[in-house]
């Protein structure tokens, strides 16, 4: 399976990840690469196989819904690039 | 170099309960190993007063009649762990200058088991890799090198600062984790014992993700019986972490009998792989004639989807971690670069933050998890898994423990294989199906190649069988008798 530029580009902003012009040629060759070492995978019949969800056997744990953590905002906030009156500070998203 | 950073771990914690040293004399010889080593850059962080100091709180608490299992036993803890207040970088430049505000779960119990840390260990970045070439703080060295060469090495990876630390003496022992080969394959590499438990065994919270449903803590050392002591001291219940077991932790050391007469190995077929050099061939053998030697049965088995674990992995653990590492977004910690809109900035954070293979997995994980490929992809992997997962259950019917090579080659020059990402992905072979089955796996020194580097041996184990495991490795280890040091302290 090959994938090209604009599906480099496409995937690349689903992952809000920006990839400059000049390196997506080489990016999509090794894309291609990965993808097509991987479809080896489709010759194998996995019909009725049922998909592994865990590996070892056991069922959720489940706790009292009861707080166990909290009153640390300023731990939370403390490695912050940036952060304001309590609270994480991002660039303007509503005008 | 002093002497009391030739001791094993074993002989450390014996030495110290008899009075023979302290642990501030124990712990000052070692922050003068990792000094002395600095040139294998195979620490990020080094923290030698909080190692002092630990030490000074230690030998007071054995004054006490307090001691622990490690109690005063310094060791490097590898740099994906989280420790409060000391920096933690899984080796990229998008965790700049985070200090957590909390301790891993591993090592929160590893310091209540009385350890001192060391410092923090270089590693691939967030753990992708399996040369220690891509971590933003730059490559370790190996401190092994070929006989009559000067070319620097690579660890292996992604625990490879971790091994090289253990391997040049800086460090008793140390944590790595293990998610396609991770602790297995650099301990292979530099001439040490690397062991990943069954996942479950040891809690991930506080430990960075990379692939949450492969990633497992396990200790690396000089020793089987080290590897013991220490897993002891690491593994338990976690609350924090819901894939954590609920299982008592044995003693691993009381498993440690000697005794294999009768234990069934399974030799699997399929590890037979064309193109392997015939000194890793020669190694497995020779494995093969110890055990039996010491009265263990061979038994010829079959995992036959041993040949699609790779790619079955190479779609899982990046499709894990796209999702795990969405969170490095330059808003809650790290680095943020600036942009004009939300969405731009987290696309120049994270286009700046993340390194070249990182962005690759990342890329391919969301590719294979998008609507229409999730299918095709995705679920196609998770289906084989369990193929794989039914190989080990079918073998494990008739065998108690499975022994294999660790790696496909000795360790390789810094920079070799950088420009195929899959011809590294194949340093994995051996390491990546048990991972994929959540099975135990311990790397053990068995040799030295043709020109001169450590070579190991794999045995996987059944779940929860660490202790078989133990047993069976410090039987291979006696007989292998690997005494050789690296170059850089001999």
């Amino acid at each position: 399976m090959a994938v090209d530029k604009d599906t480099v580009a496409r995937i690349a902003k689903l992952a809000r990840i920006r990839i400059p012009e000049e390196q997506q040629e080489a990016l999509t060759g090794e894309l291609t690469e990965i993808l097509n070492w991987v479809e080896q995978l489709s010759e194998l019949d996995t019909e009725g196989v049922e998909p592994m969800t865990s590996v070892v056997a056991m069922s959720l744990p489940q706790r009292q819904d009861v707080v166990t953590d909290g009153n640390c905002a300023d731990k939370v906030l403390k490695n912050a690039p940036e952060g304001a009156h309590g609270f994480f500070a991002v660039p303007k998203v509503v005008e | 170099m002093s002497k009391l950073t030739h001791l094993s771990l074993t002989e450390a914690r014996d030495g110290l309960a008899k009075g023979d040293f302290s642990a501030r004399e124990l712990t000052q010889a070692h922050v003068e190993a990792v000094e002395a080593c600095r040139s294998l850059n195979a620490f990020i962080t080094e923290t030698p007063e909080q190692a002092l100091s630990g030490a000074d709180a230690s030998d007071e608490r054995r004054r006490k009649g307090n001691a622990g299992v490690l109690e005063g036993i310094p060791l490097a803890i590898k740099d994906l762990f989280c420790t409060q207040d000391v920096l933690t970088t899984a080796g990229s430049h998008i965790l700049d200058g985070f200090q957590p505000q909390y301790e891993s779960t591993v090592s929160a119990n590893l310091w209540a088991a009385g350890a001192v840390m060391l410092g923090k260990t270089n590693l691939d970045e967030f753990a992708m890799g399996s040369s220690n070439m891509t971590s933003y703080y730059g490559g370790v060295e190996n401190p092994w090198r070929r006989s009559g060469s000067n070319e620097p090495l690579v660890p292996g990876g992604s625990s490879g600062g971790s091994a090289a630390a253990v391997a040049a003496r800086c460090a008793l022992g140390a944590t790595g984790t293990d998610t396609g080969g991770s602790i297995r394959q650099p301990a292979a590499f530099c001439g040490i014992v690397g062991m990943k438990p069954t996942y479950g065994r040891c809690s991930r919270w506080g430990t960075v993700a990379f692939a949450s449903s492969l990633d497992q803590a396990g200790p690396m050392t000089r020793t089987v019986r080290d590897a013991a002591i220490m897993l002891r001291g690491m593994a338990g219940h976690d609350p924090k972490d819901s894939t954590s077991v609920d299982t008592p932790v044995p003693d691993y050391e009381a498993a440690m009998t000697g005794d294999v007469r009768g234990l069934k190995v399974g030799i699997p077929k399929e590890y037979r792989i064309d193109g392997t050099p015939a000194e890793i061939d020669a190694v497995w053998k020779q494995g093969i004639e110890w055990l039996k030697a010491a009265g263990a049965e061979m038994v010829d088995i079959s995992l036959p989807h041993t040949k699609y674990a790779l790619p079955t992995y190479y779609i899982i653990a990046p499709a894990e971690a796209s999702s795990n590492l969405a969170r490095y977004d330059g808003v809650r910690y790290g680095l943020r670069v600036p942009g004009e809109t939300l969405d731009e900035m987290y696309e120049a954070t994270r286009g700046e933050g993340f390194g070249a293979e990182v962005k690759r997995r990342i890329l391919i994980g969301a590719y294979v998890l998008s609507a229409g490929y999730y299918d095709a992809y995705y679920n196609k992997a998770r289906r084989i898994r369990t193929l794989i997962a039914n190989d080990f259950k079918a073998a494990y019917e008739k065998v108690d423990v499975v022994l294999t090579p660790t790696a496909p080659s000795a360790a390789f020059g810094m920079g070799d294989k950088m420009d195929d990402p899959v011809a590294m992905y194949l340093n994995d072979v051996f390491t990546v199906p048990a991972s994929l089955a959540g099975l135990p796996g311990i790397s053990i020194p068995a040799g030295l190649s043709g020109e001169g580097l450590p070579l190991g041996l794999q045995l996987l184990g059944q779940p929860f069988e660490e202790g078989t495991l133990m047993k069976v490795a410090e039987v291979l280890e006696s007989a292998a008798e690997f005494d050789a040091l690296p170059q850089i302290i001999s």
